[in-house]
């Protein structure tokens, strides 16, 4: 019922005059965190977009130059805050990879459980904040109940509802809490019955979907040459992933589909983690029931230090493909440390898919994006 | 009972019998004003109070809860605040214009008081041409907007007032159609008229089809005149920061904000009026024993509740859908809305000149 945007595919020839040059941010209600944009406009078309970064940059790279392979997990937790178990698992995967450490199965298991139950928190985060960027305020309310859920699970287990400190290079920290099992259960149970609710309140909803479908389009190859990875490239139709090109931990014995959208709008990014959250649901269900018995925690020593030479390990967080690349010179620190951060390659594409669109479209591919600036800046 | 006419007639008895008329006439015309006043002021503390409850239930949380039992003081403790504040007016904006703007919002918002029937015999002005005066005094709030957003100099409320002034414009014309549709079954511009004629049945029931599509298209009409959601471009805080009201604070933003929740009352009683039969009790038929019983309930009660019914159904809205953006707000309008209703214009003319209606 409602028309399409309209894309004006040239704006070099919409004149100098009548240009407005706005900034967005760094303090303001839709950049999610401390985005500063400079928006080019020609009444209300988007001429040129220019991300301005580094407002939260805070030296994490050289700071982990000074810490030991134990202490520079915890510092990835809080670049990308909403997959802060995903971040700390990829360290940890590379310092076991790095010096052979043996994870029992019982670490493996509650790794991957603790991961979904990030990536759901994370998406249950994302479709608030992106309903309240288009206007709708009560899917916020809605999302925040199941993660709520999902918050006290981790309080209870790890001891911390945002930043967890919890998983160490070998397995976890210490033993699960004995609820665990029947908390999770509890959640999976509530999350099934309400996420209709969601497809009922957004999805289903005909204003939504006119501002999403269409707005934004990125197409595969752009995807795969600006370096999209997560649900921005899977809307896009590049299978990419992480936990089915290079399995790690229990993901190569649990069954779960990779969704793929091929229309690359909005609506198809919104589609993809809406979907993908039930596919980690999924996951969660298939391992909840048979979490093995035994140790948690591999035998390490206390003081670790890596091999000289170079290591990377990459894993698949709620936004896209995360790298951890060390440089190490046979110390206990890190001579040089490389995050390659998902938000970084997304954000890069906003230029090229807003170009050409309306401010309104402007919110709805960003909400869309998922950025999370303290990970693009690190 | 609780029938307003009797206090209205014997105040005007005493008043004439006492005073010289023009003195009684005088005398009544304060009184009114005063009436009006603080009609206004707990109308704003009302709505304002209802909107964050209603907002809050929907969205599984309390609302305001601690100022008084309820939260019923919560709207006065803001109010205290906004008075309170410093009214910061821009180096560079156009002064007069900048203070001027909320006075002509609010100043709209009162005239508009003056032909609603709010119970029987309790009309302000009983005006021939009631609903053109509506119609007519309500598209002057666009000047204020702009004005308001002219004299901020700033980018953004510009950008905010000149979507705003294109949303209200367009959508008058659907709203006044709608309208016109009621007036046609009526033949009758007056108010009083309109009401009388729903005696047997409100206009709702009685006009089927065409009063059903005209009832919508009234509702999505009054919804995008009066900037709320989900027509809400002009105050779109995620992207616009406040729109055309970004930079008044302290009174003036208080002017703005209890104007708008005044117009939202304003559209619902006439909404009411029009098409639920304003004061007139609901009678079924011949339930004569349910009649005489509806009859009991006093006919402010009547209008107050249907208006409020009303309001809580824009505020619903509110709540529920997200935002259009400005190409589709006014796509809706000019490519939907306005079709259907020329349309239903013509239909209800048919009707009304075969009497195919009750």
């Amino acid at each position: 019922m409602y028309n399409q945007t309209e894309i004006i595919k040239d704006t070099t020839d919409l004149g100098p005059d009548g240009e407005l040059v706005i900034n967005m941010g760094p303090q303001h209600p839709a950049t999610h965190g401390v985005l500063h944009l400079v928006v080019t406009l020609n009444g209300e078309t988007i001429k040129k977009i220019e991300p301005h970064l580094g407002y939260i940059h805070r030296s994490i790279e050289k700071m982990c130059e000074r810490l030991s392979y134990r202490q520079f997990i915890y510092v990835t937790s809080r670049m990308d805050y909403l997959s802060s178990h995903i971040n700390n698992t990829a360290c940890a995967l590379l310092i076991e990879k790095g010096m052979q450490i043996e994870v029992p199965e019982r670490a493996k298991v509650v790794r991957t459980i603790l991961n979904e139950l990030t990536r759901i928190a994370s998406h249950e985060l994302w479709i608030g904040a992106m309903a309240m960027d288009l206007g709708a305020f009560t899917p916020f309310f809605y999302a925040f109940r199941e993660r709520e859920m999902i918050t006290d699970i981790m309080e209870d287990t790890c001891g911390a509802r945002l930043t967890m400190n919890y998983i160490v290079p070998g397995g976890l920290m210490y033993d699960i809490h004995p609820n665990f099992q029947t908390k999770v259960k509890a959640f999976v149970k509530q999350f099934k019955e309400k996420v209709t609710e969601y497809e009922d309140l957004v999805t289903g909803n005909i204003i939504f979907q006119s501002r999403t479908k269409g707005v934004g389009v990125l197409t595969a190859e752009d995807a795969i040459s600006y370096g999209c990875s997560g649900p921005v490239a899977r809307a896009s139709g590049v299978s990419c992933d992480m936990r089915k090109i290079a399995p790690y931990d229990a993901y190569d014995r649990v069954e779960f589909d990779e969704v793929i959208e091929t229309a690359g709008d909005s609506f198809a990014r919104y589609i993809v983690r809406v979907k993908e959250m039930n596919q980690s649901i999924r996951i969660i269900e298939q391992l909840i029931d048979n979490i093995p018995e035994g140790e948690f925690v591999g035998k390490t020593k206390n003081v670790l230090k890596l091999n000289k030479g170079e290591f990377y390990q990459r894993v698949e967080t709620a936004r896209g493909e995360f790298g951890v690349f060390i440089v190490s010179e046979g110390g206990t620190t890190p001579y040089r440390i490389k995050f390659r951060s998902p938000g970084f390659s997304n954000l890069s594409v906003l230029d090229h898919i807003a170009k050409g669109s309306k401010i309104g479209d402007l919110m709805a591919t960003m909400g869309t994006l998922d950025l999370v600036i303290p990970d693009i800046d690190r | 009972m609780l029938s307003l006419e009797s206090i209205t007639k014997t105040t005007q008895d005493w008043l004439f019998a006492k005073f010289s008329p023009e003195i009684a006439l005088t005398i009544e015309c304060v009184i009114v004003i005063l009436l009006c006043i603080t009609l206004f002021a707990v109308l704003g503390l009302v709505l304002v109070l209802l909107e964050r409850k209603v907002a809050a239930r929907i969205q599984i949380r309390l609302g305001p809860n601690r100022v008084g039992p309820g939260g019923i003081f919560q709207t006065a403790a803001d109010t205290l605040k906004l008075i309170m504040k410093e009214g910061l007016t821009p180096d560079t904006a156009d002064k007069f214009l900048f203070n001027l703007a909320p006075f002509i919002v609010m100043m709209v918002a009162m005239l508009l008081l003056a032909p609603i029937a709010f119970a029987k015999n309790f009309q302000i002005w009983d005006i021939n041409i009631g609903v053109l005066y509506i119609s007519a005094v309500s598209s002057l709030s666009v000047i204020g907007i702009l004005m308001a957003g002219w004299a901020s100099n700033n980018k953004y409320s510009l950008l905010g007032a000149m979507r705003s002034g294109a949303q209200i414009v367009s959508y008058e014309l659907s709203a006044g159609f709608a309208v016109l549709t009621i007036v046609v079954l009526t033949g009758s511009l007056r108010i009083s008229d309109i009401v009388a004629s729903q005696e047997n049945g409100w206009w709702l029931f009685k006009g089927h089809i065409p009063v059903i599509i005209a009832f919508v298209l009234y509702i999505i009409a009054v919804t995008a005149e009066t900037n709320r959601a989900p027509f809400d471009l002009a105050e779109a805080e995620s992207e616009l920061t406040a729109g055309f009201h970004t930079e008044y604070s302290g009174m003036k933003f208080a002017l703005f904000f209890l104007a708008e929740y005044i117009n939202i009352f304003i559209v619902c009683a006439i909404g009411a009026t029009l098409f639920l039969g304003g004061w007139m009790p609901l009678h079924i038929g011949h339930w004569d024993g349910f009649n005489h019983i509806m009859d009991y309930i006093p006919s402010s009660v009547w209008f107050m509740g249907k208006t409020f019914f009303l309001i809580f159904v824009i505020m619903w809205f509110r709540w529920t859908f997200p935002r259009l953006r400005v190409d589709q707000l006014l796509n809706l309008e000019w490519k939907y809305l306005l079709p259907i209703s020329l349309f239903n214009l013509l239909l209800v003319t048919v009707i009304a000149i075969m009497g195919w209606h009750f």
